[in-house]
């Protein structure tokens, strides 16, 4: 078998000018100062910029149109993620999207209501981690026979502004995912993390005693959780490069005008080189998100689909944390300043290298999937 | 399936059939990993024979004009012949200077006269062709060439010296970069170029050993040779155009090449087809976390390249940096091969240190003499180094 079967790439028209309307409204919208504006508030994101990506049908982008979606299969989300990682728009997106993607896939249009709000702009979440392990089980919380859920959800992106959880839990030993209203929730059951990413939010959320407005059993639960975990890699990959390619852009703004002992010191070839090994690690991980873009659908993933998710997240956060870093470095002092947008970029690299799994954590899935079979 | 698929796809199988009979068999000497590798009459003979060969069953310069030889489809086709080769494990098709970068420079520049002289026999391999560019003091610098043609009458005389001429000792003609003005004022200004013949007085190619232990470049000296002006190639004092055009199809960042297949291909599947023979600590070699991990970084730098490479017939993709994705195939690919290759040749245990002609060797010590080899391709067209100025300042914008 050659391990390079599935080489392919390719973008819809609706993809393409995804990618340009998307582009469009973070260049017009959120322009640099607005995030800033944003970093130190409680929600992270301004409510107006939120209502006009539902008012573009963002909030439904992955979900088929049965369920209220765009109906442009999940692989269209992938532009927007990229779009929004370059502006380093936060906003509770990818949660949504995740969100969506879980319960669409674990009960279908049998969940057409939950979705329905959640593609008008019901912001949702997914509380997954028991605690720092992305590769455990993450069934500590547990279904007890009143039905009601015991235990907490640890670094539950975007809690805060959550209106609906999908926790992950366990019933009598199998998986089931709990949908959670905002309002079954106490307010000191909710404590913020403070995260490195401040256009980021998280907290950790204690869900005992809360009752489910309803529960998602069966078989397909376990899939949709694998699929989910894949497409949340996969996601996070896409803003990742997106917000390489603006971290690159703004190397190269910087070596083009600042000058020392007389020269630009874009010129020294030790700034050069790197900053070209950015580039192309930026393009190799903008080719593997836009053939993950290619291969995934709305049916259960393929193989092809999980190395296509796994590759793409280790190949965004190598050239992530690498930007990043030498975002910092190569801006001198400046660098080293809360003022510099270096202090984004490294910042939202050290977010995202862990989301979903580090590149570890797939380098070793993927060993198996490439060698083992 | 659509016609043109499905044309492409008959063509595939008529091609494999006739690989399977006409692939040549073991000669029974060692043949060259690539084109630069070329070092004795023997090796030379049967490649030449097996070029024409594969030339005369409608099976090179796919996409060349019939008019000079070639068979006007379309370059999907020597795609598919290039493709077929490497299976097959064919030897190399050698004349690649010829078929890679003069003769898509001289369809793309070259006058009707000039086309209708040389390209039937680049492709028949009746006339091989050696690229006089770099000097002994000039290697990446290419603007700095000093070897000088003056005109006198009707020709040129040509004094100097060239070096890391590949074929240089078989070649019939060279593509020459000599400077015609040492006064213009931009040094690029005073240099022409010219297809210049190999085989007339004043002009000696001596052979020099490479690391691989084998021959192949050589150092080229002229002394007062008188080469007629007829062939200089288009105008006096415009020689970089044309030397930076050559350029652009040696790094394959223009297409139109007539034959990919100029060296033994490797995958990253072969790769690992060959590790999986080896034990490390009594257990397979692939069961080692270590070198699983390695392995996966390999299988995707890999399947980076093929992607980065389809991507390019994206338009929606390649507005950020639009030949960003071009200029960069030589520089990452070249240095992937090196690595891919260094790192098979090491893990082999103690048969690591042997070398070609040792009977134990693993694969004859292919991967050994490829991981050297390889330098050819990270050094020669332009270094890695001077790859990552070119996509600095080209693609990225940045200062010289």
């Amino acid at each position: 078998m050659s391990l390079m079967q599935n080489v392919a790439i390719s973008v819809t028209e609706e993809q393409g000018m995804l990618l340009d309307v998307a582009r469009g409204f973070v260049r017009d919208q959120a322009p640099i100062d607005a995030i800033r504006s944003q970093l130190e508030t409680d929600t992270g994101f301004d409510p107006a910029i939120w209502q006009a990506m539902v008012d573009m049908g963002w909030a439904g982008i992955a979900l088929p149109d049965s369920v209220g979606g765009a109906g442009m299969g999940v692989g269209s989300a992938i532009p927007v993620f990229e779009a929004l990682g370059g502006g380093l728009l936060g906003t509770p997106l990818l949660s949504t999207t995740l969100a969506g993607q879980l319960v669409w896939r674990a009960a279908g249009e049998s969940a057409a209501e939950w979705l329905g709000r959640l593609s008008g702009g019901m912001v949702g979440t997914v509380a997954l981690l028991d605690h720092a392990d992305w590769g455990a089980a993450n069934m500590g919380v547990t279904l007890d026979a009143a039905g009601k859920l015991v235990g907490s959800k640890h670094f539950v992106a975007d809690a805060g502004v959550a209106e609906s959880f999908v926790v992950v839990a366990s019933e009598a030993g199998m998986p089931a995912l709990a949908l959670v209203d905002r309002s079954a929730i106490e307010d000191d059951a909710i404590s913020d993390n403070v995260l490195i990413d401040l256009t980021k939010r998280a907290a950790n959320v204690d869900f005992t005693g809360v009752m489910p407005a309803q529960v998602l059993r069966g078989e397909a639960v376990a899939s949709a959780l694998r699929d989910t975990l894949l497409l949340g890699a996969l996601l996070t990959a896409a803003e990742t490069t997106g917000a390489a390619g603006k971290c690159l852009a703004s190397i190269t703004d910087y070596l083009k005008t600042r000058k020392q002992f007389g020269k630009l010191i874009g010129s020294y070839q030790a700034l050069k080189h790197p900053t070209v090994d950015i580039y192309v690690g930026m393009e190799n991980a903008r080719s593997f998100i836009y053939h993950g873009a290619t291969v995934v659908g709305d049916e259960p993933l393929s193989i092809d689909a999980e190395i296509a998710c796994r590759m793409a997240k280790v190949a965004a956060d190598d050239v992530m944390v690498f930007a990043g870093d030498r975002s910092v470095q190569f801006h001198g002092g400046f660098g080293f300043t809360w003022e510099c947008d270096s202090t984004l970029f490294i910042r939202r690299a050290q977010w995202a290298q862990q989301m979903y799994g580090g590149a570890i954590h797939h380098r070793k899935r993927l060993a198996t999937l490439l060698l083992d079979t | 399936m659509s016609d043109n698929k499905a044309a492409l796809s008959a063509f595939r199988e008529e091609v494999a059939a006739w690989m399977a009979e006409n692939v040549p068999a073991d000669p029974g000497f060692l043949l060259p990993l690539t084109f630069l590798e070329v070092g004795t009459e023997q090796q030379l003979d049967f490649l030449r024979e097996w070029q024409h060969k594969l030339w005369s069953a409608g099976y090179l310069g796919m996409h060349w004009p019939t008019e000079f030889g070639g068979q006007g489809a379309d370059p999907a086709y020597q795609y598919v012949v290039d493709k077929e080769l490497g299976k097959h494990r064919a030897p190399i098709i050698f004349n690649t200077i010829g078929l890679n970068w003069v003769g898509p420079l001289l369809l793309d520049m070259g006058t009707h006269e000039e086309k209708a002289k040389y390209i039937k026999n680049i492709l028949s391999g009746d006339e091989i062709w050696c690229q006089g560019f770099s000097e002994p003091d000039h290697g990446s610098d290419l603007g700095a060439v000093q070897t000088r043609a003056v005109r006198e009458g009707d020709d040129y005389v040509v004094n100097g010296s060239k070096i890391w001429t590949t074929l240089g000792n078989y070649a019939d003609h060279m593509i020459l970069l000599a400077r015609t003005n040492p006064q213009a004022e931009r040094k690029y200004d005073g240099l022409s170029f010219f297809l210049s013949p190999m085989k007339i007085d004043g002009v000696e190619a001596h052979p020099i050993r490479k690391v691989t232990g084998e021959y192949g470049f050589n150092q080229t000296f002229f002394t007062d040779a008188r080469i007629p002006a007829s062939c200089l190639m288009g105008e006096d004092g415009g020689g970089w155009r044309v030397a930076m055009k050559t350029l652009e199809y040696e790094r394959g960042v223009t297409a139109g090449q007539a034959s990919g297949y100029w060296g033994v291909t490797v995958q990253v599947d072969d790769m690992i087809e060959e590790l999986a023979k080896f034990e490390h600590d009594g257990e397979p070699l692939l069961s080692d976390p270590i070198v699983r991990d390695d392995l996966v970084g390999f299988i995707m730098e890999s399947k980076a390249l093929t992607l980065c490479g389809r991507r390019m017939a994206v338009p929606a993709l390649n507005s950020d940096y639009p030949m960003g994705l071009a200029l960069s195939v030589k520089y990452r690919g070249t240095e992937f091969e090196r690595r891919m290759k260094q790192y098979t040749a090491s893990k082999q245990g103690a048969q690591s240190a042997l070398y070609v002609g040792d009977a134990d060797a693993v694969s004859g010590g292919f991967w050994q003499r490829a991981y050297f080899s390889n330098f050819g391709a990270t050094i020669g067209g332009g270094t890695t180094q001077v790859q990552a100025n070119i996509i600095a300042e080209h693609v990225l914008g940045l200062p010289k």
